[in-house]
């Protein structure tokens, strides 16, 4: 039985050794990893077509590397959102001797897999990784076009702090990684600005119940509450606060931070503040907006601005080094200054976007709108921000 | 066929087979190094489901959280071995610790549980492995024990002295890359696992837990220490579980709760009732099948629903878990003892009685 | 607001959903000795053809309690034939089997089950159509309402009609009898298959209406919210003492009080800093800091907690009586 598994197994890989493909001279491989499956696979989907659209440009462009004309390819994978999914893909993208990776979009999969391009060499940008963790590890080949948890987080609470000056603030979190991560970062944030926060409680990602938690909180009376989770279990903790007649400020981040409040919450909703990483899709270069929706014929969910840009990044060092060798434009990488769909952007030495905006949310009449823009720990209204991005271009 | 001949014959068997396992890693990098990758990931669910095989295999205690073990020797791992708390000690010193705090926790949870049977035990068996889950998901406050549910990151790999497994190397004009230096690992831990479990089931403990799964009332008025042995079943199986999650720690270099699942506990499960409860063969067959598969229709099932289709319809994960919810009422009904199904376990399955 | 008498009435609600869906799990391990482990995975599907069904008719117009009970209609009898179809195809024929077996296709079930669904209703949260507006009440302090009310009544209601199944009709005898000796019963002229059929069906239909009500209740369904119920509902029925109808109720009304109140105060009891012997000593509690060692983020070990100790100390349950091992 077992010689028979072997040599089936031998036989397997030996036939799809054969199928592997030859890589003409000219081309250059972009990986770009996201779930394009599973509970998140819309959100996956969105990031690729961002970087697909940066590709499928350049190609029109006709870009020469090294005096030769090259033809950029897109990689599709997919990591289901599981951490050890996330490794295999990666190690196949490194097998594929990809130039560089766009992805990928879950900071727990990012991570482990972020080790694996480090050890080939293999840059890779993320476009909506937010746990800072990532870039914590001293990997020079990690960036991020995005704004961390812990850029995110302070935005929120300094809004919170500065427009609805709460005396007493409780916060809650799903204890995941990215729920948990911002949740510090919004109590640290209010703490150091005097604000009392109540000792953290927490339900899970699943939480559907969330009376007991806010009973709890309701015999406080605090003047604001702030949630790191994501809309599912957001929307019943919103509505359960108001059936127990709560009257405090809900804030949300970005997990939370959809027009699905609405639906899950129905007029309890209404005035919700949330934050996003980023600026609002609906905010990218008027450029990309147009050509994103004329070749996907829809608009785009929430990062595929940011992977555009990454996958954009990665041709703009490549032009820069004139060179498709991981190795040679690397250091341009680093060293870049682009103006992309998001804005202009350069990496400081960890491989951060250097001074990333967050954007505030509120809710009004069943939609999310922009209301101010947090850069650089200025918080800017939405609309000078407009202003401002229109006048750079 | 005289004995002499027969016995010649297994040897050049036996050679055939390492052999073939040797050069396996390198064919499969042929592939591309993440086979190497999945193959190393298929070894590990081989030597959960060997360790739960003496637990449920073996003993008959149906156990639901036995992922709760190998998070137990994954943590362990992670947490002497990473910046976490700035502790770096060497695997072999680790890996020992890590499978016995694993022993202690089956202990922990073999004691208390002795008395149930059957269905309580498996209900009780999952609200353990959840409760362990819960806590490591928990534990980073009000002191930062596990970093709760972010993780630990930069865990070291294996290391003797300066000899990395997770670095590449050349040796002899091969190219020996981080993947396949683990390999030999795992397959070296394999082997002596294998080793252990055929041994256990042939000696007088094995014997004694198979009289035990027969009939725990009879087995002890025999003189069976009932007691003792569950316990040790117990241990060693959880032995088993901290040692694989030793080396998913090393392997991975970052692990989070969500890595030890309820479904995981229910996957190394199906991978022991799918390829034959007790017998050693069969639960590795059942392991490799199951850990292959979602690779196998991630290259096939995605590619062909997205030619005919576009995109992808049903996602290969729903169709592997909706595969195997199937394959566990099928065998059941129509193959209790698994596809290879151990000798006593066939006749107990088998033969009608209540 | 009452805090106390808030988290009780909080506590009762939940309560009353878990003791509802116990009953699915009693009765049928009453009668043979199976953990339905896919009964909670019932309780899914009721929500979730529910919320088809009342988010295709609450367009129309139509007053909202009727769109609401013809979603339940809808919902009880696809149910029912799962349940039917269940009992039928995955555990009939292993009746006489070693009691794994059955365990094993239970678990098996289960995971078609939730799958399946998330086939047929995505794997999204599904914002469960809020067509009964929600009315407020405050009773000495404490918020109900009118949804929750409703939900304690019908509890009630279902319980008692149970009960009076159980113990009044033909039917209820010809369970009661199986549940005692098959074998006699059958000699008795007892059709088993039919009496085991009918308890997965009721057991079932009962879970469809615990469905509507969750989904009524926390306004989402999802094709996982099944198996954490289901675990917890088990587990009410098990402090009950499974087998036990009147258990199961008292079972899940006190699970559910015990989570509310654990979630509610487990924090303030195990801040270190609020014991004045500890609290001097701790720099944590310098300037009214709190040394928390279990939050309310332990609320889910609760139920698991209550389900190893009751069946560590008293396997019977608080109403059960000692049933021995018959496989």
């Amino acid at each position: 039985m077992n010689i028979k598994t072997i040599t089936l197994a031998v036989a397997v890989a030996a036939a799809l050794a054969a199928c592997g493909g030859q890589k003409s001279p000219s081309e250059v491989r972009i990986g770009h990893v996201a779930p394009l499956t599973g509970s998140i696979a819309h959100l996956g989907k969105d990031n690729e077509n961002g970087a697909r659209l940066a590709i499928e440009e350049a190609n029109a462009a006709g870009i020469q590397i090294g005096g030769k004309p090259v033809k950029f390819v897109l990689l599709g994978e997919d990591d289901q959102a599981d951490p050890k999914t996330g490794t295999t893909v990666a190690q196949k993208l490194v097998d594929e001797k990809v130039n560089g990776v766009v992805g990928h979009l879950n900071s727990g999969v990012t991570i482990p897999a972020s080790g694996i391009y480090h050890q080939a060499g293999i840059p890779m940008i993320t476009g909506s990784a937010t746990n800072p963790q990532l870039t914590e590890q001293g990997f020079k080949e990690v960036f991020r076009v995005v704004g961390r948890d812990d850029q995110q987080g302070p935005a929120i609470a300094s809004y919170l702090a500065a427009e609805k000056k709460p005396k007493l603030v409780a916060v809650i979190d799903d204890a995941t990684a990215y729920g948990e991560g911002i949740a510090n970062e919004v109590e640290k944030t209010l703490k150091a600005q005097n604000i009392q926060v109540l000792p953290r409680e927490k339900g899970t990602d699943k939480t559907t119940d969330w009376k007991a938690i806010l009973t709890k909180l309701g015999g406080e009376n605090p003047d604001a509450v702030f949630y790191g989770g994501m809309d599912a279990t957001g929307g019943p903790l919103l509505k359960q606060g108001r059936e127990l007649g709560l009257k405090a400020v809900f804030s949300f981040g970005d997990g939370a931070c959809t027009d699905k409040m609405q639906e899950l919450a129905g007029a309890a909703a209404e005035g919700l503040l949330c934050s996003q990483a980023g600026i609002p899709p609906q905010a990218a270069s008027k450029k990309f907006l147009d050509a994103y929706k004329k070749r996907f014929n829809q608009d785009p969910i929430l990062y595929a601005p940011f992977t555009y840009d990454a996958a954009n990044l990665l041709i703009a060092a490549m032009k820069q080094a004139d060179s498709a060798d991981p190795a040679k434009y690397l250091p341009a990488l680093q060293k870049i200054s682009f103006n992309g769909a998001t804005g202009p952007i350069s990496f400081d030495d960890k491989g951060d976007r250097k001074d990333a905006e967050i954007t505030i949310f509120t809710m009004k009449g069943g939609k999310i709108e922009p209301i101010a823009v947090v850069k650089a720990g200025k918080t800017l209204p939405y609309e000078e921000f407009l202003k401002s991005m229109n006048a750079s271009k | 066929m005289n004995p002499k001949q027969a016995a010649k014959l297994r040897w050049v068997g036996v050679v055939l087979v390492a052999g073939a396992l040797a050069v396996l890693p390198f064919v499969l990098a042929q592939a591309g190094t993440s086979w190497v990758r999945i193959t190393n990931y298929a070894i590990l669910y081989c030597l959960l489901a060997l360790g739960l095989n003496i637990v449920v295999g073996f003993a008959g205690l149906l156990d639901l959280g036995y992922i709760a073990f190998y998070a137990v020797g994954a943590y362990a791992y992670a947490l002497l071995a990473s910046p976490h708390f700035g502790l770096h000690l060497p695997f072999w010193v680790i890996l020992p610790i890590g499978a016995a705090i694993a022993a202690l926790f089956g202990v922990l949870l073999g004691a208390p549980t002795l008395k149930l049977r059957g269905d309580y035990l498996a209900i009780v068996t999952l609200g353990f492995g959840e409760i362990v889950r819960i806590f490591l998901n928990n534990l980073s406050r009000p002191i930062n024990l596990t970093n709760g549910p972010r993780g630990i990151v930069g865990i070291d790999p294996l290391r003797i002295d300066g000899f990395s497994f997770a670095q590449p190397q050349s040796w002899l004009g091969l190219d020996f890359s981080g993947p396949i230096k683990y390999y030999y690992a795992l397959l070296v831990l394999l082997l002596g696992i294998i080793v252990v479990n055929l041994r256990l089931q042939n000696s007088r403990i094995g014997r004694a837990w198979e009289a035990i799964r027969e009939d725990e009332v009879a087995a002890r008025a025999m003189g069976i220490d009932t007691t003792r042995l569950k316990l040790l079943a117990f241990a060693i199986g959880a032995t088993f579980g901290g040692v694989a999650g030793g080396m998913f720690s090393s392997i991975q270099g970052f692990i989070s709760p969500e890595s030890f699942v309820l479904v995981e506990s229910i996957m190394v499960v199906s991978m022991v009732v799918l390829g034959g409860m007790g017998n050693v063969w069969g639960v590795i067959l059942g392991a490799l099948l199951l850990s292959f598969t979602p690779e196998v229709l991630r290259w096939t099932v995605q590619p062909v629903q997205r030619s005919l289709f576009g995109r992808t319809l049903v996602d290969p994960e729903v169709i592997r878990m909706l595969l195997f919810g199937l394959a566990l009422v099928l065998i059941m009904l129509f193959r209790p003892g698994g596809l290879l199904p151990s000798a006593v376990r066939k006749r107990e399955l088998t033969e009608h009685g209540s | 607001m009452d805090v106390f008498l808030q988290q009780v009435v909080n506590g009762l609600t939940l309560g009353a959903v878990y003791a509802v869906v116990a009953l699915g799990y009693t009765m049928v391990y009453g009668i043979i000795q199976l953990i339905n482990f896919a009964h909670g995975e019932v309780v899914m599907i009721g929500a979730m053809v529910a919320f088809s069904v009342i988010g295709a008719l609450a367009p129309l117009g139509m007053p909202p309690l009727v769109v609401v009970l013809i979603g339940t209609g809808c919902a009880i009898p696809v149910c029912m034939l799962v349940g039917y179809a269940m009992e039928r195809l995955a555990y009939r024929p292993l009746r006489h089997a070693p009691r794994l077996a059955p365990l094993i296709t239970a678990i098996g079930v289960s995971i078609i089950l939730q799958h399946a669904a998330l086939l047929v209703w995505s794997r999204n949260v599904l914002a469960f159509p809020q067509i009964i507006e929600i009315r407020r009440f405050v009773f000495l302090g404490a918020s109900i309402t009118n949804v929750q009310l409703a939900i304690v009544a019908l509890c009630v209601m279902l319980m008692t009609a149970l009960a009076l199944l159980v113990y009044r009709t033909p039917l209820g005898t010809a369970m009661r009898a199986t549940a005692q000796n098959p074998q006699v019963a059958s000699l008795m002229g007892v059709d088993i298959n039919r009496v085991i059929a009918a308890t997965f069906v009721i057991g079932a239909a009962l879970a469809a209406v615990a469905g509507v009500m969750v989904g009524t209740y926390y306004g989402i369904a999802q094709y996982t919210m099944g198996s954490i119920l289901g675990m917890k509902a088990f587990s009410a029925a098990v402090l009950g003492g499974i087998g036990n109808i009147p258990g199961a109720m008292l079972g899940g009304v006190l699970l559910g009080v015990v989570e509310a109140l654990g979630a509610g105060y487990i924090g303030d009891l195990t801040d270190l800093c609020a014991y004045s012997l500890l609290a001097p000593r701790m720099d944590a509690c310098a300037g009214g800091g709190h040394f928390i060692l279990f939050g309310s983020n332990y609320q889910d070990v609760f139920a698991f907690l209550v389900l190893i100790l009751v069946l560590v100390f008293r396997p019977s349950g608080l109403l059960g009586e000692r049933v021995g091992d018959r496989a």
